[in-house]
């Protein structure tokens, strides 16, 4: 009996390893679950696939981990939104260059019943400023990620202290994108999100988006490769494949022929 | 004739015991916490053949077998093997009183004892085969050790005590709760394993058991030996007055 | 409410439709699952038996710490082979960050002590009944501790499934170490946990209800191979 098990063992382990290291063209990019659970990348990569013949995978997690799992050498490429973090990765010496990819821009949702009556405001931080004053509930990622830091920023140009109010109106979820629009719908507190994972949330209940519009909601996609000096296994040759495409006209195009429900998610913004 | 050649090659040890005897017990001490059990005991088994020990209940025979086998360690004193300072662990068969069979075949015991006493792998179902024989118990090699009545699972911890070929058999009261048929069976293996040259010393209450099998009866009383006599010797003219008592069914208290 | 309706409608849409991508994820759920298991069995059988039969000073403390392995965090324990599997930790040359075999590892140390630890108690209360028997056979540790897992085989066939049951339900380790990513490391918690952020509750839970049954079928499997050998030679 204990032979069988050692060899069925054996087999499942042989299994797996063949299995992990079967694709040998395959570079690892470490993204955000926003942009994940946007649908792009399965959009995207089966088309830098068929071109290059190169598998792309991807680890989605916050853009904090993202950015020190790449610092890590755990990652190839890295394709986040939170421009300030990004150029610093680069001026650590962590990545090579920094280049624009694509935008798309934040909203804020809420629910249907608005309590804090900023429905169909192009103003955002007065929008803040009016959810604050009516303590109505909002649900913040708090989590460092791109989305947050942006939301902070919203917060210190309406003067609210909301660390004051963390635990009363002010919610922090300390989680991705998904888990705090669960949480917001949840409890019927406005989000600050990015618009691909708004469209693609499959859970809105009676949500809407409440602001939108204002060119303070502008938010940068930006793509970097991990530096050789620093990582000497990252797989130069492939990662920078995939960067020069998604910079090329073809991955541009590609990504502005993603659409949801008709709407596109992604605008591409690579220097000419 | 052939019966007692097969015998032979399945029970008789590879040394003689002889080597081993006489087994002496020299101001031994054993208590369990604060009550003393043996104080200075002192005895000798010098004898080929079988030895019984009896004597009532408590008075430390169990514990006596268990020294023999090295189950327990003297607190202070010796249990000496002719020239060995020690037991000779492996040269030992021991019978408990319950028999404890592992939770497998009748046949996957014995073949277990064998793989534990050493025994090469391609013998093993062999010995385990006429060790079954030597039982009467070939029917039941495949069936559960544990659905065996009482009689067949204390035989077959017999025939398991026997399977590594020991110079020494100890039996702690093996037919205490069996009927006479799964009695005489038991008895009539000692019997056989004792003119193959194996020693056994037997614990019994049972007087007639120590007049079918000993050639001698220790009486041990109260954690000290009283007497050691020739059994027909002993059984009509105890040397002890305990030993006396105890035999025309007193309780000693 | 209407999302337990329509997840019940979907886990059977997908069994029905036998949707390859889900295949391949139950498929690699039960390999990584399975591997672990039989491997922390092959390590936790041992060492529950020797810490049931030792006598050492110290050993009732490697037990309570033992026990308490058992209620090892997942998250925490796929964030440290996260470091040590890392390009940037000791590991790193192995290059198995973001591979099942990463998420067999992480499992292994997750299963291991529950397997260990249950294993040394049922063995434990065997011993109690064997030792003697084993002594007066003169059998060696190693003897002892063969013996004793062989006879208690149906016992710790139990500590083997719930060792089974903790890999099956888990997602804190393996979605750090493997990254979750799609047709390489995505497993059925992991596919679960994704869906929920994509705010896909119906489909989450369908394939929780398909991971429920999964499970079901396993144990119930186990069960009846169990039993058939019992009658043969159990008492």
């Amino acid at each position: 009996m204990t032979k069988k098990i050692r060899l069925v063992t054996a087999l499942l382990a042989t299994g797996l390893f063949a299995q992990a290291h079967a694709a040998d063209k395959f570079i690892i990019v470490q993204s955000t679950t926003s942009t994940q659970n946007s649908g792009l990348f399965d959009h995207l990569l089966p088309a830098f696939k068929a071109e290059t013949g190169i598998e792309v995978r991807v680890v989605a997690v916050g853009t904090g981990q993202a950015l020190k799992n790449a610092q890590n050498c755990d990652g190839d490429v890295v394709l986040v939104h939170a421009k300030a973090a990004e150029e610093k990765f680069v001026a650590d010496g962590y990545g090579v260059k920094r280049i624009d990819v694509m935008y798309n821009d934040f909203v804020v949702v809420g629910p249907g019943n608005d309590p804090a009556g900023v429905a169909g405001s192009k103003d955002v931080v007065k929008s803040f400023k009016a959810i604050a004053d009516k303590e109505a509930l909002f649900a913040s990622r708090g989590d460092d990620s791109g989305t947050h830091k942006k939301e902070q920023q919203l917060w210190k140009a309406a003067n609210v202290d909301v660390k004051a109010a963390s635990g009363k109106w002010y919610r922090e979820t300390g989680s991705g994108m998904g888990a705090t629009l669960n949480t917001g719908v949840g409890m019927g507190a406005y989000v600050l999100a990015d618009r691909a994972s708004w469209i693609a949330f499959g859970n809105k209940g009676n949500f809407k988006i409440a602001v939108e519009g204002d060119p303070t909601l502008f938010n940068q996609y930006g793509v970097i490769a991990v530096n050789p000096a620093k990582c000497p296994n990252v797989k130069t040759d492939l990662g920078n494949t995939f960067v020069n495409w998604l910079v090329s006209p073809k991955g541009q195009a590609t990504i502005a022929a993603y659409k949801k429900n008709g709407d596109s998610l992604f605008f591409p913004n690579a220097p000419k | 004739m052939l019966k007692m050649n097969s015998d032979l090659a399945l029970l008789a040890p590879s040394k003689p015991f002889s080597e081993h005897l006489p087994i002496q017990f020299d101001g031994v001490h054993l208590s369990f916490g604060k009550h003393h059990i043996f104080s200075n005991l002192t005895l000798e088994i010098g004898a080929q053949g079988i030895t019984a020990i009896m004597g009532p209940n408590g008075a430390g025979k169990s514990l006596i077998l268990r020294l023999l086998a090295g189950l327990l360690m003297p607190e202070q004193g010796s249990v000496r093997f002719n020239t060995l300072s020690r037991v000779p662990r492996d040269q030992i068969g021991f019978v408990f009183q319950r028999p404890v069979l592992l939770r497998r075949s009748v046949q996957d015991n014995l073949l277990h004892a064998l793989a534990i006493a050493g025994v090469e792998r391609g013998q093993r179902p062999f010995r385990a085969d006429a060790l079954l024989e030597l039982g009467g118990m070939q029917h039941l090699a495949k069936s559960p050790a544990r659905k065996l009545s009482g009689g067949e699972q204390q035989r077959l911890t017999l025939l398991r005590a026997l399977a590594a070929k020991p110079g020494l058999l100890i039996l702690d009261e093996p037919s205490a709760s069996l009927d006479p048929q799964a009695t005489a069976l038991i008895e009539n293996i000692v019997l056989r394993a004792s003119q193959c040259g194996v020693k056994v010393i037997v614990v019994t209450h049972d007087q007639g058991q120590a007049a079918r099998l000993s050639d001698e009866v220790m009486f041990v009383h109260k954690g000290r030996v009283h007497a050691i006599q020739a059994t027909h010797e002993f059984l009509k003219t105890p040397a002890s007055r305990e030993a006396k008592a105890y035999l025309a069914g007193e309780l000693l208290i | 409410m209407q999302d337990f309706s329509l997840a019940f409608v979907q886990a059977f849409t997908l069994i029905g439709q036998a949707d390859p991508t889900l295949i391949d994820i139950i498929a690699l759920s039960l390999q990584v699952t399975f591997t672990a298991v039989s491997i922390a069995c092959l390590l936790g059988f041992p060492i529950g038996a020797a810490l049931a039969i030792g006598r050492f000073p110290g050993r009732m403390l490697l037990v309570v710490f033992l026990n308490s392995l058992m209620g090892l965090p997942p998250v925490v324990v796929g964030l440290v082979i996260y470091l040590f599997l890392s390009a940037a930790g000791p590991l790193g040359f192995l290059q198995l960050l973001y591979t099942p075999t990463a998420m067999v590892i992480a499992q292994v140390v997750l299963v291991t002590p529950i397997v260990a630890a249950l294993a040394r108690q049922v063995i434990e209360d065997l011993y109690g009944e064997y030792d003697e028997m084993l002594r007066a056979m003169n059998a060696s540790r190693i003897q002892t501790i063969c013996t004793l897992i062989v006879d208690a085989r149906y016992s710790l066939l139990t500590s083997a499934l719930a060792g089974l049951g903790r890999a099956l339900a888990e997602v804190g380790a393996v979605i750090i170490v493997g990254g979750n990513i799609a047709n390489v490391t995505r497993v059925m918690t992991t596919t679960i946990a994704l869906e929920t952020s994509k705010g896909e509750l119906a489909l989450a839970l369908g394939l929780g209800i398909i991971l429920i049954v999964l499970s079901i079928l396993i144990n119930a499997g186990l069960f009846l191979l169990k039993n058939s050998a019992q009658k043969r030679a159990y008492a």
